[in-house]
């Protein structure tokens, strides 16, 4: 890369080389390396493209892009100018995809997507997966690639920044952002214009405002933030570069971006693409000619969930434990070292650019509510939610604040796999609540979601169906934060782990007559005399299953069964009649549970019996079935 | 949290307490404040010496600010004008009931923390308990410690692994035996013993030679801890070399009548 810019112009000069030397009918293949498409063998898949097309002669460009969000079919090819969308691609596929599709502009239908009923979709847009979806964060995810700054500029990236620095005075900026109604993706839902107006107001002695975007993202399941850290940084950047005019202009703001560990490949991208913007001139001293200066820092984090929340990723910045400490002092005053802080989400910052480049009306005009008076009056924008669980799509899903659950988990996720009976849905990450069947036609925004006893969370989203155990499932969240609590105030780390223990002995058929009770008075004190949001949410996939699914709970107090068949104690496997003493289950059971000989019936033994199910997973003969 | 010296300088404030109003430095610490004006509110974690934390959770109380209103722990609370405080109402009684029976479970060997809960009317616990256990994970030996500046000690794990101990679970060389964990610990699982010659810490795997009192012959302060003073205090070594008992009987003297 060549230079540097000194002026909005020499920006706006470049993009225009960039799209003069385009030609939209030139033939890209673009192949996602996200880490869903790589887990499946993507990198491997685009160095046999680039071998094939050497030696092919072809005119054709290949380009690595980032995550699609459609990760359950990788990896996800797309071929340019057409638009033809391959899924499921092995290497194998290379030869026939250049003769004919690149070459012939015919497209391979194996490849395709092809719906349950057999149709299948030649464009990703077509896709239902895709179709009911709104993608305005994760518009170029697919197209872009996001080691190249100049793919960004040539898709109109940076000219948010490009227009602030220009026509706007910082205080109109964060007026806008108010007035915009955006709340914080992160999970907490607090408008980001009254976080950014606190942090500019703050009296700061020296000048120093950090700017801090939180990556943390550990929610299991969860992988938006890893998405757009991956497939789109620039857009991230461009965000935080503009909060740092609004919020830190002028004086001397700084960046840090904390990202997890666990989160490799966000890592390098996002360093590649800061690299990047600091050798245009995007980062660093006397941004674009004027007079901003900004960088950011990568900040790595260990991976302790806990370390999410903001005063406990402050924490961990400044090199101490990750530990919450007390916010009676706002973080917007006296944040990280001291200093007035302001902390976004990911997503969060990626809507900054989006709601400068298409203005307010058009971001207003997506959601609920209204927010023309108060930021706290609706939810504006689209949200991006990782779809998984029992439905036959699973993804990132991007949608309107105020979708309904219906069309998130059937228009978009096309329902719960054939058979299947769709039972409740997770929202919220760990903390989050479960939704069931009655609430289906609940729109999908910060407030109804905390009315109804669940919360937005990140925006993981997990579908269940009736083989999901609600008390188990409650068992597995209480455990997960049980786990992750940074065990500080008593009431979280001694009573999380007290559910825990309630909850297992439930799971066992121990439970007590009077344990749902206890249940619901320990939660209340967890929630209320705990310091941070880890524990005051952490009873809701409690609260929520003991809320809508009370009569589960009951079932494994007083009946001693578990009516989705999941807890082991209260199961047995059984073998019926239709066994025609295969000797299968016999041969893979490692508790040596089963009896019975060759062409003779054969039974289990429960006592000694783990309940692996194994024995049902082989049996072909249907034969083996759960009983509680 | 402000510091003692800090809280001197900053203005006076008036805050009500249960309809009382009465006075405090801006930003000091509501506990401190409530309890020099008399209220009694419990709590295991809070020393005036070191800096709040928050951990045992038994100082709630209710404050209102404006109009509203909200639950908090009271020793990292900062004092601040017009603020209205609320002890011991419904929701504060009801939660602090269940910390206490979450305490009993968690340090049933405690007898810091059954003497408490039964103060407040808490002999049993519905939760199942941790047989043997005395510590309370309050962190005050890691906070006085740190305030020593030795900061020989400090958390390990999260949840309820969480616990306090050295690096690596051997003797820390850094410590100097002070024995200030064992002062502050509001349990007193932290035990000094001084004996044959040693000062032994058993729960931070220490054992250090005493230093023989020059006048008596008895073993009374590990030699580390009393150059450490000496350096701190800017004093000659030789006037440590007596132990307190010695020391008081020499001063006295001095002050005798002809």
């Amino acid at each position: 890369m060549e230079e540097r810019f000194r002026s909005v112009t020499d920006l706006e000069a470049h993009r225009r080389q960039l799209t003069a030397a385009h030609d939209p009918n030139r033939t890209v293949v673009a192949v996602c390396a996200g880490t869903g498409c790589c887990a499946y063998g993507a990198r491997r898949l685009a160095e046999a493209f680039r071998e094939e097309i050497d030696k092919s002669n072809l005119e054709v460009e290949l380009r690595v892009t980032g995550c699609h969000g459609f990760c359950e079919r990788g990896p996800a090819v797309e071929i340019y100018p057409q638009g033809i969308f391959y899924q499921r691609v092995k290497e194998a596929d290379i030869p026939e995809i250049l003769a004919e599709t690149v070459r012939n502009g015919v497209a391979i239908k194996r490849l395709l997507y092809s719906d349950t009923e057999g149709r299948t979709y030649e464009r990703e847009h077509e896709v239902p997966f895709y179709l009911h979806q709104t993608r305005v964060l994760l518009a170029f995810n697919g197209q872009i690639n996001p080691d190249s700054i100049d793919d960004y500029i040539a898709a109109g990236g940076y000219a948010a920044l490009g227009k602030v620095l220009q026509e706007h005075k910082p205080e109109e900026l964060v007026d806008l952002i108010m007035r915009s109604g955006l709340r914080g993706r992160g999970g907490g839902g607090f408008p980001t214009g009254i976080k950014w107006q606190s942090c500019r107001k703050a009296p700061a002695a020296d000048g120093v405002r950090y700017i801090l975007c939180n990556g943390d993202e550990g929610d299991p399941g969860a992988f938006m933030d890893r998405s757009l850290m991956e497939g789109n940084p620039h857009l991230i950047l461009e965000g935080m570069i503009i909060g740092a005019f609004a919020i830190g202009y002028p004086g001397k703001p700084r960046g840090y971006i904390y990202v997890r560990n666990e989160y490799p490949l966000a890592v390098e991208r996002l360093g590649r693409a800061m690299e990047q913007a600091r050798q245009y001139g995007l980062l660093g001293k006397n941004i674009l000619g004027t007079g901003l200066d900004f960088d950011v820092l990568i900040n790595k984090g260990g991976g302790a969930f806990v370390c999410g929340e903001s005063t406990a990723l402050m924490a961990s910045i400044e090199g101490f434990v990750g530990e919450p400490r007390a916010k009676h002092i706002h973080t917007a005053e006296q944040g990280l070292f001291d200093k007035p802080t302001n902390l976004n989400n990911v997503e969060t910052w990626a809507n900054v650019p989006l709601i400068i480049n298409r203005g307010l009306e058009w971001f207003t005009s997506i959601g609920t509510g209204d927010v023309s008076k108060d930021p706290w009056g609706g939810s504006k924008g689209t949200k991006i939610f990782a779809l998984v669980g029992k439905v036959n799509n699973t993804g990132l899903v991007e949608v309107p604040m105020g979708a309904t659950l219906r069309h998130i988990i059937w228009d978009v996720g096309g329902g719960p796999p054939p058979g299947k009976k769709f039972k409740a849905v997770q929202t919220g990450g760990p903390s989050g609540g479960c939704l069931p069947e009655s609430l289906l036609d609940l729109q999908v925004d910060f407030d109804r979601l905390t009315d109804a006893g669940s919360m937005m969370g990140s925006g993981g989203m997990i579908v269940m169906d009736e083989s999901t155990c609600m008390v188990d499932l409650a068992r597995y969240f209480l455990h997960f934060l049980a786990e992750e609590s940074c065990g500080k105030c008593i009431s979280c780390r001694e009573g999380l782990a007290q559910l825990c223990a309630i909850v297992d002995r439930i799971c066992k058929g121990e439970g007590r007559e009077d344990d749902l009770q206890l249940l619901k008075d320990l939660s209340a004190t967890v929630q209320a005399a705990s310091l941070c949001g880890l524990g005051q949410s952490a009873a809701n996939p409690l609260l929520s299953t003991m809320r809508y699914f009370e009569e589960e709970y009951r079932a494994h107090i007083t009946g001693h069964r578990c009516p989705a068949k999941v807890c082991k104690t209260l199961i047995r496997y059984v073998i019926d009649e239709k066994c025609d003493g295969c000797m299968a289950c016999n041969a893979q059971c490692g508790a040596k549970a089963i009896q019975g000989g060759k062409k003779a019936r054969h039974a289990i033994d429960d006592l000694l019996c783990t309940r692996c199910g194994v024995c049902m997973d082989v049996c072909k003969r249907n034969a083996i079935h759960v009983e509680s | 949290m402000l510091s003692h010296e800090e809280s001197q300088v900053r203005s006076v404030v008036e805050f009500k307490v249960q309809g009382r109003t009465c006075r405090g430095t801006q930003g000091e610490s509501l506990l401190s404040a409530l309890r020099h004006h008399g209220f009694e509110v419990p709590s295991l974690c809070f020393h005036e010496a070191v800096s709040p934390y928050g951990a045992c959770r038994l100082c709630l109380v209710e404050v209102k600010k404006g109009r509203r209103s909200k639950l908090t722990t009271s020793c990292n609370y900062p004092v601040q004008e017009g603020l209205e405080v609320q002890l011991d109402t419904d929701e504060v009684v009801r939660h602090r009931r269940i910390v206490l029976q979450l305490l009993l479970a968690a340090a049933p060997a405690a007898k810091a923390v059954r003497d408490l809960a039964a103060l407040h009317g808490v002999e049993e616990t519905p939760f199942v308990p941790r047989p043997g256990e005395d510590c309370i994970q309050c962190g005050m030996c890691v906070r006085i410690c740190e305030l020593v500046g030795v900061n020989a000690l400090g958390f390990a794990g999260r949840g309820v692994r969480k616990h306090v101990t050295t690096p690596y679970e051997k003797a820390n060389l850094a410590c100097v035996g002070c024995g200030a964990c064992a002062d502050v610990c509001p349990t007193g699982c932290v035990k000094v013993v001084d004996a044959d010659e040693f000062r032994t810490i058993e729960r931070w795997h220490l054992r250090v030679p005493l230093t023989a009192c020059a006048a008596c012959g008895r073993g009374f302060a590990p030699e580390v801890h009393l150059t450490r003073m000496a350096g701190q205090a800017k004093m000659e070594i030789a006037r440590l070399a007596t132990c307190p008992k010695c020391r008081g009987r020499a001063y006295a003297a001095d002050f005798r009548l002809p």
